[in-house]
């Protein structure tokens, strides 16, 4: 294994961990904010199918990306008209959206199987990308790839540093003292929930338009159930959830790459690998109830009814 | 009413609200006026629907009927935020903070859209550091509000109020896990609010608070309108009498101890318990011992958030203590250690508790109250046969204790949340008291219970330790505390005092103990 070897396998992480990190951080947001939004899966395939059409009609994958964004905003709006305004159960709810979003796709993506594009475009950042290993492996990325690094830690400045980020934490913790507070608890969730779903439909995006130029039936094969096990192997956390996807996508590289350099691991094995491993760090995190206390938010998946 | 002259200085006048619940009509037809810099009290029974009536002021529950005037204008409050809106603000019975975000955090969104960022900014820090040590009510800003006891949740609460200058302050049951010491400076904090002009709505069960610190009261029974007074002019007999419907019982049970200073043999003994705070925050406890003796009750005095939650879990069984043997059971049959045991172990050995928060720890809101009394007592009254519910035994228990301790609530059924808070204190208590353990640990055991039912309760913990129980009660109430109390320690900073008998102690003595201090005579220890 050489040099050269390892620096791809480092680019083909990257490829793999982005998806991940874009709908885990949407997630994150929407689970901090008390709604569990299960329907991560299905808002991925509805970016993927929408980003690619309009790529498929407009050639300009920037087109692509915003009309990704937008699937997911409508996916996860018709959650948020469920769930928050009819009340209906989240679990439930989310549940029906990724059979929903599966087979919706399904069936408006018929006339683009087989349909080839050459995919998002590789923006090499001057004078930067010229340096040495790093320049190739984080500068000569496409716009999504660089998107992801930054929202990670945007998203974190958001949430712990500023007071909106408070009020959403707040919202999560306890809707009952919020509202007390005179915040609009329904408010505070449609938008994360919203921005859960353009987060998904990115990442769906990035799928179709990146990882692998075109349009597959079910192309996303469970990484929306990743991301949702993501978040909660982080704890909450962004920071960790950044660390996770990585963890999480090398895990599904070294799965490919693994038979080709000779190592016999059962694939089913590898794949099973990020669930066993969020069970394991459940297992390790409930020996701590301080932590969960502290990051978990306490209203999850609970309806909100504004008194009468 | 003829004299309805909307003169100038009428803050906020309510007429005829109106307001049911399922089963039960919480305020009916009632009429409230307060006043810019004044004091009004709002009193009543437990149950009686002072709660309620703060409520539908604070837009969290809407009322049926009536109307309210603010400054003279018709207003609708729909929602808290309106409330707020116009200068409300209010100190919640049942705490209404974030469990798991720090204390500067709640602090923050607080005051959000009062002038203030809602963000925790080191010039917030300053200002809170002000005007707690001004208040005389200390918060550690950086701690998680889920790690902190009651009474310290009551500081936030009370300190995130202060820090809006409200125009109309609505506090209910402010002071009822604090101090003595900490409600002397409060009040004299209330005074100045009140002569710069904010009116505040203050409800408490504690009568002498009111007569010092309220120029007029509302009188409510049964959710009806009974009385308007002057507290200053009238005594606590009268204004109880008022709450009541009749002359009050003698309420002052004389506890002098005298039949019990033969002490029985120890039942509970800590010994040499420490716990580390760990990462938990909390205060560590260092070396306490104590023997709690058949047959009496044993005080522990301290100002919240001294180790009295972290010793509440250690007795519980929710922490578990290394080694077993600090802390131990004695029965006839000889030494039991239990510091490893979980709590229903413990229970089924005899010691029950009654830990101090008890909506969400004590109960759980959302059950009905037999599957709440199902919950601790399932064992010891064999509520259950063979892993089968007996659900008739469980409704005839719950029966039990709230025919007893005079629970007011639908019946059985009614889930613990919609009881009012001092009902619901009374069916915690009594759930245990009931079971005939022997041993009770129990904190706050009156927090939030009118007098009639404080009596009830206290009378109820003299009998079972007279009937051979031996008895922890941890309160903040000292008057309490010296009444009903054998013996009184203090703790401070995790470290236990010396234990005095309480006839030998009064409230400035306590005091000093409570600071860390030590008395001089120390011939009086036991
Ligand atoms: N959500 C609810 N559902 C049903 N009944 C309720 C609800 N809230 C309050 N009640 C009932 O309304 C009555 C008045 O309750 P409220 O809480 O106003 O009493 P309170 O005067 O504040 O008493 P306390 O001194 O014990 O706090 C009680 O009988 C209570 O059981
Ligand atoms: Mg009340």
């Amino acid at each position: 294994m050489n040099a050269e070897m390892l620096l791809l396998t480092a680019l083909t992480i990257i490829t793999a961990a982005t998806p991940l990190v874009y709908a885990a951080i949407g997630e994150l947001v929407v689970e901090k904010s008390g709604v569990l939004n299960l329907g991560v899966e299905g808002m991925m395939l509805g970016g993927a199918v929408s980003s690619f059409a309009l790529l498929h009609l407009t050639g300009n994958a920037y087109f692509g990306i915003l009309g990704g964004a937008f699937a997911g905003i409508f996916l996860a709006g018709i959650f948020a008209v469920l769930t928050l305004g009819l009340q209906a159960s989240q679990v439930a709810t989310g549940l029906a959206l990724t059979i929903f979003g599966t087979g919706l796709t399904a069936l408006l993506g018929k006339s683009l199987v087989g349909v080839g594009h050459s995919g998002l475009q590789k923006l090499p950042i001057p004078f930067l990308s010229d340096l040495p290993v790093l320049g190739r492996l984080l500068f000569q990325q496409d716009v999504l790839v660089y998107g992801s690094f930054l929202i990670v830690p945007l998203v974190a400045w958001f949430l712990y540093r500023t007071s909106a980020g408070l009020t959403l934490r707040s919202v999560g913790d306890s809707h009952d003292a919020a509202h007390a507070l005179g915040i609009n608890v329904l408010r505070w969730r449609l938008l994360a929930t919203l921005f859960g779903g353009a987060c998904a439909g990115v990442a769906g995006a990035y799928l179709s338009l990146a990882y692998t130029p075109m349009w597959v039936e079910n192309m996303t094969a469970g990484r929306g159930w990743i991301a949702l096990a993501l978040v909660v192997f982080a704890t909450w956390r962004p920071g960790r959830m950044m660390f996770g996807a990585y963890l999480f996508g090398a895990i599904s590289i070294l799965q490919l790459h693994g038979q080709a350099w000779g190592i016999r691991v059962p694939s089913q094995l590898m794949s099973m690998l990020p669930y066993l491993a969020t069970i394991m760090v459940l297992v390790v995190i409930s020996r701590d109830r301080g932590k969960i206390r502290k990051h978990a938010p306490q209203s999850i998946g609970k309806s909100f009814y504004p008194t009468t | 009413m003829s004299q309805q002259v909307s003169d100038s200085g009428v803050l906020l006048n309510l007429q005829g609200i109106s307001k049911s619940f399922p089963g039960c009509l919480a305020n009916d037809n009632i009429d409230l006026q307060i006043r810019e810099g004044q004091i009004h009290a709002l009193l009543g029974q437990n149950g009686a629907g002072k709660s309620t009536l703060v409520k539908i002021i604070y837009g969290i529950l809407q009322a049926d009927a009536g109307t309210l005037h603010w400054r003279g204008e018709e207003v609708r409050i729909d929602n808290p935020g309106v409330a707020r809106a116009r200068g409300i603000a209010m100190v919640f019975q049942h705490f209404s903070l974030f469990e798991s975000l720090s204390v500067i955090e709640n602090i923050a969104i607080g005051l959000r859209g009062s002038g203030s960022s809602g963000k925790p900014t080191a010039q917030l820090r300053n200002r809170i550091h002000d005007v707690s040590s001004r208040y005389g009510l200390p918060l550690e800003l950086d701690r998680p509000v889920y790690t902190l006891s009651v009474g310290e949740k009551q500081r936030i609460e009370i300190v995130r109020c202060l820090l809006q200058s409200p125009k109309l302050l609505v506090m209910d049951e402010p002071t009822s896990v604090l101090t003595p010491q900490e409600v002397a400076t409060l009040f004299e904090t209330l005074r100045k609010l009140a002569a710069e002009g904010t009116a505040i709505l203050y409800i408490s069960h504690k009568l002498d608070e009111i007569r010092a610190l309220c120029s007029r009261a509302t009188i409510l029974r049964n959710g009806r309108k009974v009385a308007v007074a002057d507290p200053a002019t009238e005594s606590s007999e009268s204004l109880a009498a008022m709450m009541i419907g009749e002359t009050a019982t003698v309420l002052s049970h004389d506890n002098s101890n005298s039949g019990s200073t033969d002490k029985g043999r120890p039942r509970l003994s800590v010994n040499n318990l420490s716990l580390s705070d760990g990462d938990s925050q909390g205060v560590a406890l260092q070396d306490v011992s104590f023997d709690v003796h058949a047959g009496e009750i044993l005080g522990i005095a301290g100002v919240a958030g001294n180790g009295q939650d972290e010793l509440m879990l250690a007795l519980s069984g929710e922490t578990r203590i290394t080694p077993a043997a600090a802390i131990t059971l004695h029965h006839e049959s000889g030494l039991q250690a239990i510091a490893q045991s979980s709590p229903q172990e413990r229970r089924t050995m005899g010691l029950c508790v009654v830990p101090e928060e008890r909506l969400g720890h004590a109960a759980v809101p959302d059950m009905p109250l037999y599957e709440n009394a199902l919950l601790t007592a399932f064992k010891r009254m064999s509520l259950s046969r063979a892993g089968w519910i007996s659900k008739a035994a469980s409704h005839e228990f719950a029966r039990q204790i709230i025919e007893k301790y005079q629970v007011v609530c639908r019946d059985s059924d009614a889930t613990a949340a919609s009881l009012s808070g001092g009902n619901l204190q009374k069916f915690v208590v009594g759930r245990e008291i009931e079971q005939h353990p022997d041993v009770l640990v129990i904190a706050q055991p009156t927090w939030g219970v009118d007098a009639g039912a404080a009596t009830t309760i206290r009378r109820a913990l003299l009998t079972l330790a007279q009937a051979g129980a031996a008895v922890l009660v941890i309160s903040q109430d000292l008057d309490e505390l010296l009444q009903i109390s054998d013996r009184v320690v203090a703790i401070c900073g995790g470290r236990m005092s010396a234990t005095y008998p309480a006839a030998s102690l009064d409230a400035s003595t306590i005091g000093i103990l409570m600071g860390g201090g030590e008395l001089p005579s120390s011939g009086l220890t036991t």
